[in-house]
């Protein structure tokens, strides 16, 4: 990639560029799905998310959740948002437009219960979003460049050539991010648990070494509390249909997407990183909580690898697909974005990371990914506790 | 037949197979090859020397688990003889 690294984004209230200008609608509550589900039938312009939280849990898993869904309203890519909510609810739309009152965003809430109920509230949602939309529409645009990206790396349904192929080049891409003054967070603690060794020797700090090595030996500890003597099954079936035998060796490849560069900080999940660079998030392997945390942190595009193939896509976040093998790329031509099994064939790591980043490039400049095309938009919040 | 297979680090006693191997059929390396004892399917592992029961099985230059029985050079490396541990 020769051309100037520079797209028009929309500057927040935050200091933050957008790449993307969405109305979200989201959900404060599983309970008000049906309602914003109802809003996205009518108008498909908004971003919609439901999700089945936002209730019935304790105390930490609340506070995720509160953290989580504001971060994602906080997103550079939202314009603005709707918050709907049903009024008895813990997550409720008063306590989110609280927690978001210092975040400059234009915010609307309708609660159901105070409205009327689903119908009127949909009336209601619909009419503000057509005002919001056009609203959104007027916004300047301003230059950004890659100094103002922070992009999530993500790994799903991976296969043994994932860790050869698209995840390395992946880690080329970043490292060019890096360079150009980016941020990069690779996540997935579940996928760096027996790969320890190598996460250290690029840790930047004590203090980043000390962290990282407190949230894989816990998340370690955990499998093994629930699965014993099973605790590799942290592997989905199909990783270990694909040729991967130990949660150590999926490690080994995934850790590849973070690249060459010192790792910064290590942040929980969903947090906002300080540093600009490489850094680590804490959050499970499984793909679509791990989104959300770095959505939430306010990474503007997914760079998401995977062997088995996945459609996933998430709200308002671009998730640009990367497949390890080209048998995937021509099985689901409609899902995947670029291919990195061409490695298989000859073709060198550092020309797909370039690939990769010119694609991310143009991706920032509008470009619509497949996970957009199809409007593939998956949310779901990590979580510690039981359910009650 | 001679089919590709690809060993990341000098350290790595087993390779990922780019194709189907059947038995019988040579496993090219970059630096070397081994023939395959039994049939090894696209994407998994096959062993490049004898691992000994107990014996760290390398990838990524790195321990991605055990040898739970003794390995033939040219065997298929899976779950059936390779766990994280015991």
């Amino acid at each position: 990639m020769s051309e100037e690294f520079v797209f028009q984004g929309w500057r927040r209230a935050d200091g933050r560029i957008g790449i993307r200008n969405h109305c979200l609608v989201l959900a404060t509550v599983a309970c008000a799905a049906g309602v914003v589900r109802e809003v996205w039938r009518r108008l498909p312009a908004v971003v919609a998310v439901e999700h089945a939280h936002g209730c019935g849990r304790g105390g930490p898993d609340m506070g995720l959740q509160v953290k989580t869904l504001a971060g994602l309203v906080q997103n550079p890519n939202v314009g603005a948002a709707i918050l709907v909510g049903l009024g008895c609810e813990v997550v409720s739309a008063g306590l989110l437009r609280r927690t978001l009152a210092s975040s400059g965003k234009p915010l609307e809430t309708v609660v159901i219960q105070e409205v009327g109920g689903s119908r009127k509230a949909a009336d209601q949602v619909e009419a503000l979003a057509r005002r919001l939309l056009g609203e959104l529409e007027s916004l300047p645009r301003e230059t950004g460049t890659a100094a103002d990206l922070m992009v999530g790396l993500e790994c799903g349904g991976s296969d043994t050539f994932s860790g050869l192929t698209a995840n390395p080049a992946v880690g080329k891409a970043v490292d060019r991010l890096v360079e150009l003054g980016g941020t990069a967070i690779l996540a997935e603690t579940t996928e760096m648990i027996g790969a320890l060794g190598p996460l250290l020797k690029s840790a930047e700090s004590e203090e980043v070494a000390a962290k990282l090595k407190v949230n894989v030996e816990r998340q370690e500890a955990r499998a093994r509390e629930v699965l014993g003597p099973l605790a590799d099954a942290v592997m989905a079936p199909g990783n270990i249909e694909s040729g991967l035998t130990t949660i150590a060796e999926k490690s080994l490849g995934c850790i590849t997407k973070g690249g060459s560069s010192p790792i910064r900080e290590v942040v929980d999940y969903g947090d906002r990183p300080s540093r600009k660079g490489l850094v680590v998030m804490d959050t499970p392997g499984y793909d679509i909580e791990s989104l959300a945390g770095m959505a939430a942190a306010g990474a503007q595009a997914i760079l998401f690898t995977t062997g088995r193939g996945t459609p996933v896509g998430f709200p308002a976040v671009p998730v640009i697909k990367i497949s390890s093998n080209s048998q995937l790329f021509e099985a689901m031509p409609d899902d995947i974005d670029l291919d990195a099994g061409t490695i298989l064939a000859g073709k060198g790591i550092s020309e797909v990371g370039e690939q990769i980043l010119g694609l991310l490039l143009r991706v920032a400049r509008g470009q619509k990914t497949r996970a957009e095309i199809n409007g593939q938009a998956v949310f779901a919040i990590a979580q510690g506790g039981p359910a009650f | 037949m001679a089919v590709l297979a690809i060993r990341v680090n000098p350290k790595d006693n087993v390779a990922v197979v780019a194709a189907d191997v059947r038995a019988d059929d040579v496993v090219r390396l970059d630096d070397g090859e081994v023939r395959a004892v039994e049939a090894i399917s696209c994407g998994s592992k096959v062993a490049l020397g004898p691992i000994a029961c107990g014996e760290a099985v390398v990838r990524y230059g790195e321990e991605i688990g055990r040898a739970t029985k003794d390995i033939a050079a040219g065997e298929y490396v899976h779950t059936h003889n390779l766990a994280r541990e015991r």
